[in-house]
């Protein structure tokens, strides 16, 4: 039974979030991003139109809409701006996420709700200035002290982590040695105003200039026993299965954000009049333009297949790797042909080509860089 | 109360462009074409939840809206669209775009009327593809019941009894008033922020245009009855009145001309455009 048709509800979700991201977004994205600003303005209005939450259940104040859903709505504002994309995207995937998966039920009573309406954002700090790739370079360390534990170490670059909207982040640190004499890892809900948190927002990005990133240092900051996020032990693989559910929303970013460079291509070069005609009648432009539309075709299909999987209960990480390489790797060529395509006016900051162009590199760099997607591709095919 | 509000499915209005005629020109085609609720009839939806809004902000309607439409059965996509926005149920009726006219559309609405019983028919001023703007004042007519056409600004007491109706008519508006039931047909005005008072929910502040379909509303919708009629089982007459002869394009714009001197435009204005 092999369907590729949306339900009336997905489609009515994109429809609706292209309106509002075309309504909402798109007029203020250039300016947003010329003075890399957040805007907590319209992250409350992305909540109220339901876009945090979408997998989680409804008594914890979600939609319970779907992956396939989730994927589409992040696409769809991605074809507009990839700033608030990654807003969303992270703050379902890497804040909302591990706390309903893995949070005792009064973290989620807590927590849940408020991050559901998009009237505050959570955080999920992993990467630190000594451990990027390879998160066993983690020096953040957690040390008991009666019930408490006290947190010394530091983050970096953690969306959504130093805002007016930010709560609580999700912070890995090293609890000791396991059995095996490996690190043992353990997360840790860290609500925004604990003492001895010190989160400053990082400034001078190139893409993502209006989403919120963010520097985390912890100064034998002190956190109840009740902080800790599932069980001791537990913070190794609860990263993995958080990053493997991000990979889905990132490639959706890649995804949406090739859609919007190509649409804006593919409008410029019938409107654009060189040697008496449009360029679009030329074959070396009207090729690129069918390889872009190509591609993305085989990245929506890929992804969604993912999503699909993931929906199925069934293993879905090898395709969630292999669509967050894909769907970033094509973004790159078309926001680079799209550019192309604009000439000269491409690359200035009024034509939106410009912002797609400069948001496109983090994808291949964020959440797993492709040189590591392509490591975990390999052992799935068992080299 | 209870408020019947029509909804036609169009092409995609911000792709009208891509609208092609049929190689005989007697139809237009709509292969490729994306739907949408006509904006005036989401405008309509819109006017409707805003006079049945509450004053507590409980997100409860004080009525019930329903929304109707005559199309094929993949409508049924636009009309879901319609429940997520809030409004409480629908009724399809299945019916094919070429074999339409106003008469018929507002035949069908009065049959409706006659088994729903509301109190306020709230219509759309016209529909964007076809553009007649005849089938509310149709209805208003075959039901023998008060109309207010091109609504830009509907204030309704308390009771829910009349509304108060700011028209918007050749250069300025005109207020009427009616009573309930009545016909209303809605312009673009009325889904401003101020467009619709309600004497409950007085104050609040609208966003500029109709709601959106919000997540919530979307999975709500889902569980939301549409009845499903054929023109048969409410016994319409179906005869057409309107025949289409033919469709062509409208001719292609010609290019603008960059003029030097204020001078030359007023000039052009006065002896080529003689619109001064
Ligand atoms: C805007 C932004 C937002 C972010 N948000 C978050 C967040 O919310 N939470 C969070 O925890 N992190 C976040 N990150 C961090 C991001 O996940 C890391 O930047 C990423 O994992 C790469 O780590 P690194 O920057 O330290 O690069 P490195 O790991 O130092 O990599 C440098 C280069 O070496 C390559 N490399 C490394 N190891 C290998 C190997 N074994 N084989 C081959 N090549 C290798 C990499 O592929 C890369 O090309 C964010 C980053 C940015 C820029
Ligand atoms: C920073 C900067 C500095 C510059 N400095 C100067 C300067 O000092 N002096 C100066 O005179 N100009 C200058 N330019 C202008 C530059 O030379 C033009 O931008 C360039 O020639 C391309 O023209 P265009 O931008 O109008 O693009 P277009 O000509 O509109 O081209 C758009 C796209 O269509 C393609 N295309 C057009 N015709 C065809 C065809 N027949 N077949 C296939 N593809 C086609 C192009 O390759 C391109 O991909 C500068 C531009 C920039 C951005």
């Amino acid at each position: 039974m092999l369907s590729f048709e949306l339900t009336d509800e997905q489609k009515i979700l994109r429809d609706t979030v292209r309106d509002f991201a075309q309504n909402e977004i798109a007029p203020v994205a250039q300016e947003l991003d010329e003075k890399e600003q957040f805007s907590v303005e319209l992250t409350r209005k992305m909540g109220e139109l339901g876009l945090f939450g979408m997998f989680v259940s409804e008594e914890y104040g979600g939609t319970e809409m779907g992956y396939i859903a989730y994927v589409i709505a992040v696409e769809e504002i991605a074809r507009v701006d990839g700033s608030h994309a990654a807003t969303i995207a992270a703050g379902n995937s890497l804040g909302i996420g591990p706390i309903y998966y893995f949070g005792s039920e009064d973290q989620k009573k807590k927590y849940l709700p408020d991050l559901c309406e998009g009237e505050t954002l959570a955080g999920f700090g992993l990467t630190e200035p000594d451990a990027g790739s390879d998160a066993g370079g983690s020096k953040t360390t957690a040390v008991r002290d009666g019930d408490d534990w006290i947190i010394n170490g530091s983050k970096i670059f953690i969306t959504n982590a130093a805002n007016p909207l930010t709560s609580v982040t999700v912070v890995q640190t090293v609890t000791g040695k396991n059995d095996k004499g490996r690190k043992e890892y353990s997360c840790f809900l860290v609500p925004a105003d604990t003492p001895g948190l010190t989160a400053n927002e990082m400034h001078g990005k190139l893409m993502w200039r209006s989403s919120n990133t963010a520097e985390l240092f912890f100064d034998d900051m002190r956190v109840p026993g009740n902080a800790l996020l599932g069980k001791q032990g537990e913070g190794f693989h609860q990263m993995l299965e958080t990053l493997d559910g991000g990979r889905l929303s990132i490639a959706a970013m890649g995804l949406g954000g090739a859609q919007g460079a190509y649409e804006k291509a593919l409008a410029y070069s019938q409107e654009r009049k060189q040697f008496g005609k449009p360029i679009c009648k030329n074959q070396a432009i009207a090729f690129k333009l069918a390889n872009m539309a190509t591609q993305i075709e085989a990245a929506r299909n890929m992804l969604y297949k993912a999503c699909w999987q993931r929906e199925q209960k069934q293993p879905f990480q090898k395709l969630a790797a292999m669509s967050k390489l894909f769907c970033s790797e094509i973004f790159r060529y078309v926001a680079s042909e799209a550019v192309q395509i604009h000439g000269g006016y491409g690359l200035m900051k009024e034509y939106d080509v410009e912002r797609f162009f400069r948001d496109q590199k983090l994808l291949e760099i964020g959440e797993g860089t492709s040189e590591i997607q392509r490591m975990v591709i390999s052992r799935y095919i068992g080299c | 109360m209870k408020i019947l509000v029509t909804m036609k499915r169009v092409a995609d209005p911000d792709n009208a462009n891509k609208v092609k005629i049929s190689g005989d020109g007697t139809q237009v085609t709509s292969e490729g074409l994306e739907w949408k609720p006509n904006p005036f009839d989401e405008y309509g939806v819109e006017a409707a939840l805003r006079i049945l809004e509450d004053g507590v902000g409980s997100g409860k309607l004080r009525g019930e809206v329903v929304v109707v439409t005559i199309g094929p059965e993949e409508v049924t996509q636009q009309i879901r669209q319609c429940l997520a926005m809030g409004a409480d149920r629908g009724i399809l009726v299945s019916g094919d775009d070429d074999k339409l006219d106003a008469m018929i559309v507002a035949r069908t609405m009065a049959k409706l009327v006659e088994k729903e019983q509301p109190d306020l028919v709230i219509m759309g001023k016209q529909a964007v593809d076809g553009d007649s703007n005849q089938a509310s004042q149709m209805l208003a007519e075959i039901l023998g019941w008060p109309q207010a056409t091109f609504a830009g600004h509907v204030e309704v007491p308390e009771d829910l009894s009349s509304a108060t109706v700011t028209r918007e008519v050749d250069g300025g508006a005109a207020k009427v008033k009616v009573a309930f039931p009545a016909v209303l047909s809605v312009d673009l005005r009325i889904v401003t922020p101020t467009g619709v008072n309600n004497n409950v929910a007085a104050g609040k502040d609208y966003q500029e245009g109709p709601r959106y379909a919000s997540l919530r509303g979307i999975m709500k919708a889902k569980k939301k009855p549409i009845d499903k009629l054929t023109l048969d089982d409410l016994g319409v007459d179906r005869t057409l009145q309107v025949r289409t002869v033919s469709f062509t394009q409208p001719a292609a714009r010609s290019a603008g001309v960059i003029l030097e001197t204020v001078q030359e435009l007023v000039q052009k204005l006065q002896d080529e455009a003689k619109v001064l």
